[in-house]
């Protein structure tokens, strides 16, 4: 599912938002947890799961073409853990659909 | 300071207009659309964003960390996050150390 698809998903599953304000929710939704992020603070969305940054050390490394060595700075990645209800559910469909 | 699901509802009200029930039922709408898709093995593709995944493990042996005693870890299928390069852009922030 793409950005346009969960869009028209959620336009069909309500009916007071007109498509071009689900988008803008969307969007916005979206902007909020980036935002967060940016600002270094943990996203939380209980059942679905909590965005955190992990911090990743500099290092040297190397320049695959020269093997040269190269300073690589410090910096965050995000990172996303799956709450309770999400593990449960997509490990209990897999094993279904595996059956 | 932590984001939740009243925070992105505080601001679905304050800078889209929508009601206060509305902003809460969307957002709870929005997590349960892509919970439903990864559910159904979809993967979730939000460009600028990231990508949720699906990978299966298989079963690899495990311990109980308290007792020390081998379990086995059984064969699972997991959701993963793979941020996309705006977003790893934005929050990468040079740490001017070298």
């Amino acid at each position: 599912m793409t950005k346009s698809e969960l869009i028209e998903a959620l336009s069909l599953k309500q009916t007071h938002l007109m498509q071009k304000d689900v988008e803008l929710a969307v969007k916005l939704v979206l902007d909020q947890i980036s935002n967060a992020l940016a600002r270094q603070q943990r996203v939380e969305i209980r059942g679905f799961g909590s965005f955190a940054l992990h911090h990743r050390p500099s290092r040297v490394g190397r320049n695959p073409k020269t093997g040269e060595p190269v300073h690589i700075p410090a910096k965050h990645v995000p990172h996303f853990k799956p709450g309770k209800e999400m593990r449960e559910r997509v490990n209990e469909m897999g094993q279904a659909a595996q059956s | 300071m932590t984001l939740t699901k009243a925070e992105l509802a505080d601001a679905l009200f304050e800078e889209l207009g929508l009601n206060k029930r509305e902003a809460k039922e969307f957002v709870d709408l929005f997590f349960e659309e892509m919970r439903t898709r990864l559910e159904a093995g979809e993967e979730v593709k939000l460009s600028g964003f990231g990508n949720f995944e699906l990978r299966t493990k298989n079963q690899r042996p495990g311990r109980n960390p308290k007792t020390g005693q081998e379990i086995p870890i059984s064969a699972r299928r997991v959701v993963t996050f793979r941020p996309g390069q705006k977003l790893r852009l934005r929050v990468s922030i040079d740490e001017s150390e070298g």
